[in-house]
């Protein structure tokens, strides 16, 4: 390097004794840099991961100080994929939250939407009303998703490590699941099928008989999957003992989910405070006592084998139980019928007829409610759910007016994060992938 | 005060419960029912979407409206939430606190109780919360700031959620309330690890300043980012967009009916 070179991080000249070597790392040729370097005999580095990195799981960055290959230091960085949604949550009616809390974490788009409407339900003290044919369908959407979030989690964590036939795998039955997904609420992700009082609309005709026949095929991808993954001696190498968390470093850290079930305690909302009937369905939780990602992997697993179950008990209830998907109430309900016309899913040509031409009552009670929503009286609430993650808590203060005074959602992958450097620290470099992945972040509901 | 008394709901309190506790908490909870205390009245607005001016001849301009929050109980509390003062009672002076003076008021809603602590026991209550074998919240699920400009004296709030799962799921609420000019809360990260983010998440939003906070820095905005947008005062910012002819403004100049 030549000594014209002006650089802003060296100080003035007079100085440069007392600040030390300072190491220029950017542009310049690399054998130059890496022979200045191990002039300085440190092998001491400190390397920005992410947030453009493949291996983040989106727009994570790690910081992590590197001695040799050892992270002695890691820290996550977060905040690149805030959107702002709680922010514009208070801008619009209580109906339109749905279709923005469902774009926190897009891999569960259910849980946000079903959270979320639990808690404005509460709020309305309407709870009880919702019909028990649209509770079923909440918890077929959810144990749905939680099927293709966790096959997602199988799918990137195998990628990251280099097992790519775990991806195509791992997303060949994901798309299984969002076929079916697509199906019921039109949409693959981002569906916004779950509305305050019910479900947006009904199954459609056959969708029962879809999913039944999807089961025994997911079940044979599921095997597949346990085939790649369980016994594998690279991948047992690559995740035993790696991510280390034990109960104590979990509780500390308020950390839920499968990386709190691998410590081995059975903590799962669905059992412990169920919601939406969990507590008449057959399923148990699944605990691992290895407290590492080996564990975290052969539990989401597992839970995917259970979601299938519930699924079937809810195809079961579904078909034995006719009825409304909203509540009566027509002051929250949503006006509109929907049906399939020539552009599209939209309101039927029977609701168009009736409110323009029959009753009038109807008409302004479909104004009202479209364009100034309902009002929900004053108070907050906290409602907590079993995402894939860990718990995703919604708290909800309202006014008494037509849009949330203040929604916040505590997305479980925000809180588990703080974990990185709990599990990373004193471990390898390569390590350091692994346990993010163990973690299963999605930065959409991290950042919001 | 036009508005109803809101009702304490014992039937989602009933719910929680074991059926054998079932008959002493319907007796507890028509105790409740009796205290005469009103809703809290925030705020009272006048109008609906800007229609201020003498020319209103639509009648919303002259739409009143209370914005009032549910109102305080007064001991005994429904069920396993009476535990709670009971236990803090009985522990705080060991810190140099008391019940009375810890805790402003204590409000059930919806089957929720919100304990409203001021904030300088705030890190003793969340400490014996956590530590006394009868309450064990050994979780805390965040802190959410909540921003309430009507309130003089007391705009800011810090809600935190606790959860106990040694005793099956059990659920309280702390609130503490600060002010603009003062937004200064006591971090709880030395009782609540886990708060690490929650509360520089919070600081980011709202501007409250966690006391004792090991690095409170923004998470969310950049770090040069002026101002803490979740606060009432901060705009939402948009431009109005065209659609099939026709200025759509952005959302936060839209008509509001609240």
């Amino acid at each position: 390097m030549s000594d014209q070179m002006t650089d802003a991080y060296a100080g003035s000249g007079a100085d440069q004794s007392l600040q030390g070597h300072v190491l220029n790392a950017s542009g310049g040729d690399w054998d130059d840099v890496a022979a200045e370097a191990s002039a300085l005999h440190e092998e001491r580095i400190v390397v920005n991961m992410g947030p453009q990195h493949p291996s983040t799981h989106g727009v994570l960055r790690l910081i992590l100080e590197l001695d040799g290959e050892t992270v002695t230091e890691a820290r996550a960085g977060i905040g690149y994929l805030h959107t702002g949604i709680e922010k514009n949550m208070e801008f619009r009616t209580w109906v339109q939250g749905v279709t923005f809390c469902t774009r926190m974490d897009y891999l569960s788009p259910m849980f946000q939407e079903t959270a979320y409407c639990l808690a404005v339900e509460k709020l309305l003290g309407v709870t009880e009303q919702v019909p028990e044919r649209a509770t079923i369908i909440r918890v077929l959407m959810m144990e749905l998703t939680r099927i293709s979030s966790h096959m997602v989690a199988m799918a990137t964590g195998g990628m990251e490590m280099g097992a790519t036939t775990v991806m195509t795998v791992g997303f060949r039955e994901r798309e299984k699941v969002l076929a079916v997904i697509e199906m019921i609420t039109g949409l693959r992700m981002n569906n916004a099928y779950i509305r305050p009082g019910g479900v947006a609309q009904d199954l459609p005709p056959g969708a029962i008989d879809r999913i039944r026949d999807m089961i025994p095929s997911l079940r044979v991808g599921l095997r597949d999957l346990e085939r790649l993954l369980n016994e594998n001696p690279v991948l047992r190498g690559r995740t035993v003992d790696v991510g280390y968390l034990d109960l104590t470093g979990c509780i500390a850290l308020g950390v839920t989910g499968p990386v709190l079930r691998a410590t081995g305690l059975p903590h799962d909302l669905r059992k412990l405070t169920p919601y939406c009937g969990y507590e008449t369905y057959d399923f148990e939780v699944m605990t691992r006592d290895t407290c590492d990602a080996y564990g975290r992997l052969r539990i989401r697993i597992d839970e995917m084998f259970e979601s299938l179950s519930i699924i079937e008990q809810a195809a079961d209830r579904l078909q034995s139980t006719p009825g409304p998907v909203m509540v009566d109430d027509k002051k929250i309900a949503w006006p509109a019928q929907l049906a399939i016309g020539s552009d599209g899913m939209g309101n039927s040509l029977d609701h168009i007829k009736n409110i323009m031409g029959t009753s009038m009552e109807a008409l302004i009670h479909h104004f009202k409610l479209v364009t100034e929503g309902f009002r929900v009286p004053a108070g907050q609430v906290y409602v907590a759910v079993e995402s894939p993650k860990g718990e995703l808590g919604v708290h909800l203060v309202s006014d008494g007016g037509t849009r949330p005074y203040r929604a916040h959602f505590r997305d479980p992958s925000f809180n588990n994060l703080q974990a990185v450097a709990a599990m990373c620290e004193g471990g390898q470099i390569a390590d350091v992938i692994v346990a993010v992945a163990s973690i299963d972040p999605v930065m959409g509901g991290v950042d919001r | 005060m036009s508005e109803p008394t809101p009702q304490t709901k014992p039937d989602s309190v009933v719910a929680q419960e074991s059926a054998a506790q079932t008959a002493e908490v319907h007796a507890a909870s028509t105790q409740v029912a009796t205290t005469d205390a009103l809703p809290e009245v925030l705020e009272v607005r006048h109008g609906m979407f800007g229609a201020h001016d003498a020319g209103d001849t639509s009648g919303y301009g002259g739409l009143v409206r209370t914005v009032a929050m549910p109102a305080p109980v007064q001991r005994p509390l429904d069920g396993w939430w009476d535990l709670v003062p009971e236990v803090l009672t009985r522990t705080l002076p060991d810190s140099g606190a008391s019940y009375d003076a810890a805790v402003e008021k204590v409000v059930a809603d919806r089957g929720e109780v919100t304990f409203f602590v001021r904030r300088e026991h705030l890190v003793a209550v969340a400490r014996a919360l956590r530590d006394e074998p009868e309450l064990r919240f050994e979780i805390c699920t965040g802190v959410s700031g909540v921003h309430y400009p009507h309130e003089t004296g007391r705009e800011l709030h810090a809600v935190y959620h606790l959860l106990s799962i040694t005793h099956g799921g059990r659920r309280v609420r702390l609130e503490v309330v600060c002010p603009d000019a003062d937004p200064h809360v006591p971090s709880v990260v030395s009782v609540y690890p886990g708060n690490d983010w929650h509360e520089r998440e919070t600081w980011d939003m709202f501007g409250l300043v966690f006391d004792g906070h090991p690095a409170l820095t923004r998470i969310l905005m950049p770090d040069d980012w002026p101002g803490h947008p979740q606060r009432k005062d901060y705009p939402l910012g948009g431009i109005p967009v065209e659609y099939k002819g026709a200025q759509i403004p952005p959302p936060d100049e839209r008509r509001s009916y609240s």
